[in-house]
């Protein structure tokens, strides 16, 4: 083979190797890691088995929210108004979490059906929904009149 | 009437733009003189009416103007001065207007310090630079016009600025980056010069090498300004979140990397010519790309403008043609592009290419996670999210490979090196590497642990490494002092930057490891231990801001009983909104943060709070420091301005011939 051959097959064949490292990391990477997204419908209706990760989204049922006086432990019921689901998390809760409001969970469902949170996000702005909790609010069929906040255009 | 100047401002500033984009250019391509005499004038045309623009925005804003819709979102009467000043940039309308200023200020720029390029190019380049102020203008008009009154009836108080952005990171970070990202347009715009002219030599890499290396070491300010910014204002002890907003800037500053090394091959070397082209379109892509995600209301995040769906389509608009363009552009012209000279297997060359190859793997690893939510959602309507393991699992790895090869890298030789050469220059590097990351834990930690060794060893890697070069290249001239006097800026450049990665690997990784948390409730008189640190809750009390109320408790912390200091995290909330906020306390120390982020008070007078010890987190920021310096330093190397001060000479020897008499100025 001659010198300025063998260099470009080198190079080809440095890059490919640099690439399929890549896809197969990207991928093995991808596959462990994506959470699936599910409204409290689907996690009530049994849809999610227990054991594996996933966020949960809704709205933060009224009058539901009881922390521990003891502890950081929280429970409340996050809602799409046609299903409810209970939520536990040790932790300090973000600034906008409130009742009424959007919220978004990620974790575990437990065998009672309790939703072991370890990361609760709330919508960051007043009037802002995240797009999860509208789509699980739009899903369950809940008048957007009534319960939801208006998306409104502005940030 | 006032805000109505700002909006006309606005359209001449356009009408000029679209001059620019069309006259210089279409002069270059016939040569006439004339219309490619028109870029600079015009160029300084668009920025003045851009300033007067975003100046009367800053005016409503300052004077509480509410019947402009754009002010009464984002203002309050209530609302500090300095933040009324800088709300300009603190919603969709008025940051596109800082977007598109920036870019002005880039073209005049351009428009100064180019004396040393050919009129053709030059020309060129504004006039690109022109077309792309022409569609953000346009887009502001048409979509999202900053000077947009409500009537008739405006309110008589604004909605207030969000809280999290009343703070000195919100008055730094935007600019700063969209000051770095934009400057990726500036090199674009060289790409696109040479691309269209078909000069693809050494010359045009030199012309736009300073050019990238400032508005990547700005971009690099930026990014860590962020992550400073996220780390003591949000309030989760984080400094990186792999967030879908805090991304695109990642992989523009990827690509740019890849850009600034690849550039310094083909001025040395005149390889991978078309490589750096593309790189260059990339990089600006990155920045466009950055742009359509936070605009385009396509992702839920801290910085997402939520938008109406017409500013999605018109930025993709953009970015389509834009991108497009270019690579068409790049496609008809790529195969005219011929390398100057070889190079062997084992060379500065494939050192380079390693790294580029590494840096757009990364690149495009991200730009996978960050976009395959939204294009699963599109496809299969599913809402998915992929966190920070994804990132990490491929990043971690790649960034390691990297580190590897940067202490090879520059000591070796371009077009040909020797293994064996390599080997008796890095042996005992290595040696003292792997010495220096298994004792220096055994010593500090009284304890082994892979990963403190594994950052030890690499981080000594790159610094030794660079001693060992430095040293190298030093011994042969008569004294050590002299022989530093002998090397150039461009390489004092990249050693301070490679030197900049070692601190903030050891900042990432180390903060990453041995960072301890404990989320408590505390009474007054109780304490909790973290560490060697003991943090007693001594008081709380209510307060009163200018335009928020709250509560502030008031922490001391003790390390073996001895009182060290006084933290105060406070709870605020906002009044015109309603918002309410985390104030975090933060001991910042070279090796050690101290973080007290404050929950609610329950029922029982308790507060719920979470302490952190963060070792070396600072050296993150550190770190991103030395690079911009680095990237600074080399964009200032003596090659560069020779260029301007030989153009100079020229100039004066021919007025020193009219003017007898005067003295001649020194170039600075």
């Amino acid at each position: 083979m001659k010198p300025h051959r063998r260099k470009r097959l080198g190079i080809i064949v440095f890059i490919a190797m640099g690439l399929s490292l890549a896809i197969g990391l990207t991928l093995f990477a991808l596959r462990q890691n994506i959470n699936m997204f599910y409204t409290p419908t689907q996690v009530a209706g049994g849809e999610v088995s227990s054991g594996v990760n996933f966020r949960i989204g809704g709205m933060v049922k009224e009058g539901s929210i009881a922390e521990a006086q003891d502890s950081l432990m929280v429970q409340f019921v996050t809602t799409d108004y046609v299903s409810d689901v209970p939520v536990r998390y040790e932790g300090i809760l973000p600034d906008l979490f409130r009742e009424g409001q959007g919220v978004v969970a990620e974790g575990q469902i437990d065998a009672n059906g309790v939703f072991q949170a370890s990361k609760v996000l709330a919508k960051h702005d007043e009037n802002y929904m995240s797009a999860e909790v509208k789509a699980a609010l739009d899903a369950a069929g809940a008048s957007s009149e009534n319960h939801a906040l208006p998306v409104q255009p502005e940030s | 009437m006032i805000p109505e100047l700002g909006s006309f401002s606005l359209i001449l500033a356009l009408c000029l733009c679209g001059m620019l984009g069309t006259l210089p250019l279409y002069g270059a391509h016939a040569g006439n003189q004339v219309w490619m005499n028109l870029a600079r004038p015009l160029s300084a045309g668009i920025f003045v009416f851009l300033a007067i623009s975003i100046s009367i925005l800053a005016y409503a804003f300052v004077t509480d103007d509410f019947s402009v819709q754009f002010v009464a979102q984002h203002s309050n009467s209530l609302l500090p001065m300095r933040y009324k000043f800088t709300a300009v940039w603190g919603g969709h309308e008025g940051s596109f207007l800082l977007w598109t200023f920036m870019l002005a200020g880039w073209m005049l720029a351009v428009a100064i310090y180019s004396k040393s390029m050919p009129l053709d190019f030059v020309a060129r380049v504004l006039g690109v630079l022109g077309l792309l102020a022409f569609s953000y203008i346009l887009f502001m008009l048409a979509t999202s016009n900053p000077f947009d009154r409500i009537v008739p009836l405006p309110p008589s108080d604004g909605a207030d600025l969000n809280s999290a952005l009343q703070d000195i990171g919100f008055i730094l970070h935007p600019p700063t980056l969209y000051m770095g990202y934009v400057g990726f347009s500036v090199v674009f715009a060289f790409a696109i010069a040479a691309l269209l002219s078909g000069r693809m030599d050494a010359a045009w890499a030199r012309w736009s090498r300073p050019w990238a290396n400032v508005a990547w070491a700005i971009l690099t300010i930026g990014i860590a300004l962020g992550s400073w910014w996220a780390y003591y204002e949000l309030g989760w002890g984080g400094w990186w979140a792999w967030d879908p907003v805090e991304n695109p800037p990642l992989i523009t500053w990827l690509f740019g990397t890849a850009l600034i090394h690849s550039l310094a091959t083909t001025e040395k070397r005149g390889v991978f010519k078309s490589w750096t082209v593309l790189l260059a379109i990339l990089a600006f892509s990155g920045s466009l790309l950055g742009t359509f995600i936070t605009r385009s209301g396509l992702l839920t995040s801290v910085h997402a403008f939520a938008s109406d769906p017409d500013r999605g389509f018109f930025i993709l608009g953009i970015l389509g043609i834009a991108i497009g363009g270019s690579l068409l552009l790049f496609a008809l012209r790529a195969p005219m592009m011929k390398s100057d000279s070889g190079f062997e297997l084992v060379s500065r060359e494939m050192f380079l290419l390693a790294n580029n190859v590494i840096l757009v793997v990364a690149a495009a690893s991200v730009f996978l996670g960050t976009l395959f939510p939204m294009v699963y959602q599109a496809i299969t309507g599913g809402l998915i999210s992929i966190g920070p393991p994804y990132f990490n699992a491929i990043f971690v790895p790649l960034m390691m490979l990297l580190v590897v090869m940067l202490g090879i890298g520059p000591i070796s030789r371009w077009k040909k090196t020797s293994v064996g050469f390599l080997v008796s220059q890095l042996s005992r590097v290595l040696v003292f590497s792997l010495v220096l990351g298994v004792a220096l834990p055994l010593i500090v930690l009284f304890g082994f642990s892979l990963a403190a060794t594994v950052t030890l060893i690499l981080a000594a890697w790159i610094v030794l490494g660079i001693a060992a070069d430095i040293r190298a290249k030093t011994a042969n001239k008569e004294s050590f002092g002299k022989g530093l006097r002998g090397l150039s800026y461009s390489y004092f450049g990249m050693q301070f930057a490679h030197f900049g990665i070692a601190v903030m690997l050891v900042g990432v990784s180390l903060t990453s490891y041995f960072s301890i948390e404990r989320s408590v409730l505390l009474d007054a008189g109780d304490q909790v231990e973290l560490g060697e640190y003991e943090f007693t809750l001594v008081s709380s009390e209510r307060i009163n801001g200018p335009n928020y109320v709250g509560d502030a408790v008031t922490i001391n912390v003790s390390r073996d009983g001895e009182m060290m200091m006084t933290l105060v995290p406070e709870r605020r909330l906002y009044i015109a909104s309603g918002t309410p906020s985390t104030e975090m306390a933060i001991d910042a120390g070279f090796f050690r943060d101290l973080f007290i982020t404050l929950g609610e008070q329950r029922d029982s007078g308790a507060w719920s709070m979470t302490v952190y010890v963060k070792p070396f987190v600072r050296w993150i920021w550190l770190g991103a420091i030395f690079m911009a310096l680095g990237a600074t330093l080399a964009a200032t190397d003596k090659r560069y301005r020779r260029l301007r001060v030989r153009q100079k000479e020229k100039k004066q020897s021919n007025s020193i011939t009219a003017q007898l008499g005067s003295t001649p100025q020194v170039e600075t």
